[in-house]
Order: C-alpha cells, then structure tokens, then sequence
C-alpha cells in the first residue's frame, strides 16, 4: 500500500472484500439508494432467482422521478407512473426495504435526502441506480450511480465488482466574486475540461473555494461531476461536514458520533498523494455561467456570446456546434444576456435544497415574474418545503408568481406531468441540457438558483449581478 | 445473459460524439417495469416526427441498416444518465456490438452485464469503420471476441482490447452475482469487521 494516498484510495482501501487475480475488487457498499425507475427489473431479478435482500438496513426507497409535484393526496393519474410507484411499493413491502412514502414529509429526491437524513456519511460507499449519485461525494463520501443489474447486486451481495477509479484533482483557488455560486464553479468547470474530461477518474475537488462552501454548495459541484464524466465527486470532510451530519436522524449519535468523527478526521488526502490529472481554477476568474448548448460543456459566461462553428477547427465538432445551434434556436455571436425565456425551473438534485430557495428568493422578493414567463419552484424534499414555508419563502415566491410545488424531480427530466413543449426556452437550474431532456423540443439553459429568478423576473437571460 | 462469441452482421454508421442516453433512449420510455420491448423506442426523438411517422434520413430507418447488429459511433458514446434501459432498448433492437473511440463508464459498464460488447478503437480506425458501415449491407463486419478483432469488409482485422475479466463473463455468459456469491464468506466476515458506531437504517 502507497504511504500517501487520496481520500478516494482510503475509502476504496477500506471497501475492499476481495480481490480477483485481474485486479477486479468485490467492493462492500454501505448504502444503497433505491428510487422506482431503475429498480422494478433488479427485484424481479432477485424474486426470478429467488434471492433476500442481504441487507435491508443499509437500504433505502424512495420515489422521486415519477411523481406529481402538485397535489397527489389524490392519488397519481397518469397509469405508467402510477404503476412503476405501486410497483416500488410492493417490492419494498415484499422484501422489508425501509421506505419513505409519498405523504411522508421525509420524501424527496434520493440525493436530497440521502445527506439530509444522515444517512450519507464520510468515507462510505453509497450506490444508487441514478447517476447523480455523485451528489454524496459532498460528504466526503465515495458515492457513484450504477445501472439495474448492479443495484440487484448490490440488493443481492451488499457488493459490487469494481475496478479502482483514476484519481483526478480539480483545485479551485481564491475566492468567487461576489453573485457567483457553487453552480458557476462547477459549470466552469466543465467547460474547462468537457464532458469526457472526468471519464475513468474519480474528482476531488479542493482549494479555497471549494472549503468556503457549505454543504449545499458542496453537494452542487458535486452532483455535477458525471457532467464532466466522472462517475463520483469528492470532497474532504472537514468541521463544516460534521456540524451539518450532527443530530441526522440516521447519523451516528452521542459518543458514536465523537468515534465516527475520529475516523472521518483520518480521511482527507496525505500530503504528496498522487493525482493521475490535475486541473486548477482560479475562482476570482470565475463569471455566473449559461449554457448555450445541449451538452453541459456547452457553456459561456452570461456576459459573453454564442460561440461560432466557423471558429473551430475540427469538422466533426463544428458540424456538433452546428446542430446545437439550431437546437437551440441561437445565432452565433448573439450575446446570451437579453435572450429570452419561456419557462424558468428551480429545483433538481443539483439545485433545490433550502440554501438554493433561499438564494432564489432573495432575487425574487418584491418583484414579479414577467410576463408570458412560467415560473416554477420544486423543493427537493418534503422537509424542505416545510422548512421554506417556516421562513416565508412560499409567500415570497407565490406573491412573485412562481408556482410552489410538492417535492420531486420534475421539469429535470420531464417524467412526471412538468414538461416543456417544442421550442420552449426554459433558464434551469438543473444538471442536463440535453436535447429533450426537460420535454421534447424543449431548449435548456443551465444556470444557478440566483440567475434562474433573475431570469423569471426580467422575462430574459440576466446577469444576476446588474439586477438591482 | 446471452453469451457473446463472435458477431457477423450489418454495420449503422451514427457519425454523432458525444450521444447521450437521453438521445439513446428518452425518460419518458422510463416508466416500464420490464427489460423488454425498447426496441421500437430506440432513438425516438432522432428517428421519429412528432407524429409518430419515420425520419427516413434517420440511419435505422434506412432499409439497409434496419436490421443492423452493430453500431459504429462518435466519442464518449452513451454519456449522461445511468439509464441501464439504454442497453435494453439496443439490445430490443438486435444491436449486439458497439464501436466507438470512447464510452461514458457506466454505459461501458452497463453494456457487459447485457450481452453487448462495446469495443473502444481508435478514431482513425473508427473513420475506417464508419466508411465500410456506410456501404450497407453489402458490407458486413465481424467481431470476435475471443481473439479481440474487428474484420472488415476486406478481411483486414483491426486489434481491440477488452477487460479479461468482462471478456470472460461475456463468452460464457456468466452472472455477476453468482460469482460474487462465491466470496460470501469474505463478504461475511468484512461485515463482522466494522465498526461498532456505524449506524443502520432502521425504524423508518
Ligand atoms: S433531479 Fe434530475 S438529475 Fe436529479 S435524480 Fe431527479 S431526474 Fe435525476
């Protein structure tokens, strides 16, 4: 074993069951995150093979994907989705999986309340059969998405078999200007290294940007790193990791708690660890980010312009920039600032905790949503909405006329009834701007929480930092 | 899982990088609860109108590629969500082979535990690929696994690598879990190991 090694070679290290005679390892998972579209065919498997879940209390369910984020007291119209939920619920009844209702305030995203309920923790190994799952890294955890063979796997073996990622380092030095969010950090970041960037590695993201984050922030950078093709994101755990862990309902307690802390302490990268890529930022250059393209590399500060095709070199890349343009309906050299927008969404995994609302509505109080805009606020959790609803933060949006929903994933992925129609624009706080991502023909801007209600409020793309 | 051996068939050429599973299959094809019959819904924004009519410049829905076994793609193919529908909706198709320079890691990984070989070549071999593709059915390619080529319509055979242990897997077809199962007195024993302040879920 190394003398200095990474915090992403310490977790592994310490995961490791078995190892095969090709380096393949049998790695234990220690929590295992369970939402209703990428688990129906993993229980038919086990039930097909007639194998128990081996761990019911290293397992969570929860649906989110699918949901109405209206009223759903009255139950769930649309019958697809309606099936895969009751489908979720009989496979959890059936195989004693702890669950979190759709009633339950405790309901949200998975990767919204996986860290909420202390259930995410330091140097685990955390899976779920989404690949947002990087959301945990914020932890400090070494958290990644899997597909549906591998959550029956993992139902079946509490395992996986894994090779060791690469490790990547992604500092960010300095601090951010004032306006910028933990969401320009991490779209910049992407730009910088592209979508393909992070493939093979695990990224630990460090610097004095990244500690001056609090745990959302966290959780935002690191949700985004399958964006930049890595399949998990990490952050070393610190005090402001373990003040935001203390007293979860599913945290370790009283003396457990000091333990844990103990080892949690031990985690953080050695001096002189070895990094197979290092890419460093410099935050103060960092300006709040759009996306102009369907790809999340696709993205230019809000003072700046589409890029032109003509400008670049490759031809295969040129004829991709093309396709994006038109998607998108943009000319290049159009500037982003002044363009306007038909729908503005804040929510997704990547966006919608109460930190995010709260920055939201700082830029929407006392102001309205522009005419013609359609303006919507998904909290990522029943919790959250609560909690919102507690400081005032409805009435702000609600006088504002956003719409205030019921947690889920909603207009992220467009599953549920929150859909944008062809040729739609829609400012976003969420993670994908693929083509039809949030609707089919619907056209995506990524931006952060703040430029998102910027955007509400203004009817255009807005440099949030020049709205009075 | 089908066992993956060698594959002779028509070639598609998808001359697109960066093809995200959302393209590959879109989230509203997500609410089945079976691994079957995502075949028609491959591709569904690229290859459909609005209305449910084909895009006849589509590459699959031309009839010479319409019952094509192997696809030949741009980089960092299969990028985005974990989506394992991606590979069933292939798979539903009749793709049983992708080449491309590159592939998103989970989509890689996802693809084995199918029965569907993802061979990652070079790009100038990948240009190769997708010219002899773009012949048709006139020009088939084989993929041999066991001895890690791609022959060409010419008969020239172009060297890929692959993982030995995914190799092994997939020429016979084994589960993943059965062979994990193998090492459950490990598993039980790193379970007795750990430590006493972990916390469990419970009480839910
Ligand atoms: S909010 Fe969006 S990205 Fe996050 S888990 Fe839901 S669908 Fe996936």
């Amino acid at each position: 074993m190394a003398a200095s090694r990474t915090l992403f070679d310490k977790i592994w290290d310490a995961h490791v069951v078995d190892r095969m005679g090709d380096g393949t390892c049998v790695l234990y998972i220690d929590r295992h995150l369970v939402h209703e579209v990428t688990s129906p065919q993993a229980f038919e498997g086990l039930r097909l093979a007639g194998r128990k879940v081996r761990r019911v209390d290293a397992t969570i369910a929860v649906v989110d994907h699918n949901i109405p984020t209206e009223d759903r007291r009255s139950g769930i119209n649309e019958p697809e989705s309606k099936l895969q939920i009751e489908t979720l619920e009989k496979n959890v009844a059936d195989f004693g999986v702890p669950y979190f209702p759709v009633l339950d305030d405790r309901q949200g995203i998975v990767h919204v309340i996986g860290p909420e309920q202390g259930i995410s923790l330091p140097g685990m190994t955390i899976v779920c059969g989404d690949s947002h799952t990087s959301t945990h890294g914020a932890m400090g955890a070494l958290a990644f998405g899997i597909g549906t063979s591998e959550v029956e796997h993992v139902l079946a073996t509490q395992t996986l078999l894994q090779k060791p990622a690469l490790n990547m380092l992604v500092r960010v030095d300095g601090a951010v200007g004032p306006g910028v969010t933990a969401k320009d950090i991490i779209l910049a970041v992407i730009g910088e290294i592209g979508t393909a960037g992070g493939n093979g590695h695990v990224i630990e993201y460090a610097g004095e940007a990244i500690r001056a984050l609090d745990m959302a922030g966290r959780m935002t950078v690191c949700n985004m790193s399958i964006e930049a093709g890595a399949r998990a994101g990490l952050i070393a755990p610190d005090d402001v990791t373990f003040a935001y862990i203390k007293g979860r309902p599913y945290a370790p307690q009283g003396d457990d708690f000091a333990k844990a802390v103990d080892y949690w302490r031990t985690l953080p990268s050695d001096d002189g660890a070895h990094y197979d890529k290092i890419v460093v930022l410099d935050a103060a250059s960092i300006i709040p980010q759009v996306s102009w393209g369907t790809s999340p590399e696709a993205v230019v500060p809000i003072t700046g312009v589409v890029p032109d095709p003509a400008s670049e070199a490759d031809e295969a890349k040129r004829a991709q920039m093309q396709r994006m343009l038109d998607y998108m309906g943009l000319t290049a050299g159009q500037k982003l600032a002044g363009t306007k927008v038909d729908v503005v969404f804040i929510g997704s995994c990547t966006n919608s905790r109460i930190e995010d609302l709260r920055a939201a509505a700082a830029v929407a109080a006392g102001k309205h949503v522009a005419d013609g805009v359609r303006a919507l606020v998904v909290p990522g959790s029943g919790l959250i909405k609560k909690q919102a609803e507690v400081e005032g933060l409805d009435k702000i949006f609600l006088d504002a006329g956003f719409e205030w929903r019921e947690a889920g994933c909603s207009m992220c992925l467009g599953m549920n009834p929150d859909k944008l129609t062809p040729g739609q624009r829609c400012a976003s706080t969420s993670n994908r701007n693929f083509e039809g991502r949030q609707g089919p023909g619907g056209r995506t801007h990524l931006v952060s929480p703040a430029m998102a209600a910027a955007a509400a409020v203004t009817g255009v793309l807005t440099d949030v930092r020049e709205l009075a | 899982m089908d066992k993956f051996n060698v594959l002779t068939g028509a070639a598609a050429p998808l001359n697109m990088a960066n093809v995200d599973t959302d393209k590959i299959i879109p989230a509203r094809f997500l609410k089945t609860i079976k691994r079957t019959g995502l075949g028609k819904d491959l591709f569904s924004n690229l290859r459909y109108n609005e209305d449910g009519s084909e895009k006849p410049e589509f590459v699959l829905n031309q009839p010479k590629y319409r019952k094509a076994e192997i696809l030949v793609a741009g980089e960092n193919f299969g990028c985005g969500s974990s989506r394992e529908h991606a590979p069933w909706a292939l798979l539903d198709f009749g793709i049983r082979c992708v080449i491309a320079p590159s592939f998103a890691d989970i989509f890689h990984g996802n693809c084995f535990k199918n029965g569907i070989l993802p061979v990652v070549l070079p790009a100038d071999a990948c240009e190769q690929l997708m010219a002899d593709a773009a012949l048709g059915t006139n020009a088939r390619l084989t993929v041999d696994l066991d001895r890690q080529v791609v022959v060409r319509p010419d008969g020239q055979e172009i060297h890929f690598e692959v993982d030995a242990f995914r190799k092994h897997c997939l020429l016979n077809g084994l589960d993943d879990i059965g062979l994990t199962l193998e090492h459950v007195v490990a598993i039980d024993t790193y379970e007795k190991n750990e430590p006493a302040w972990m916390p469990v879920i419970a009480g839910v």
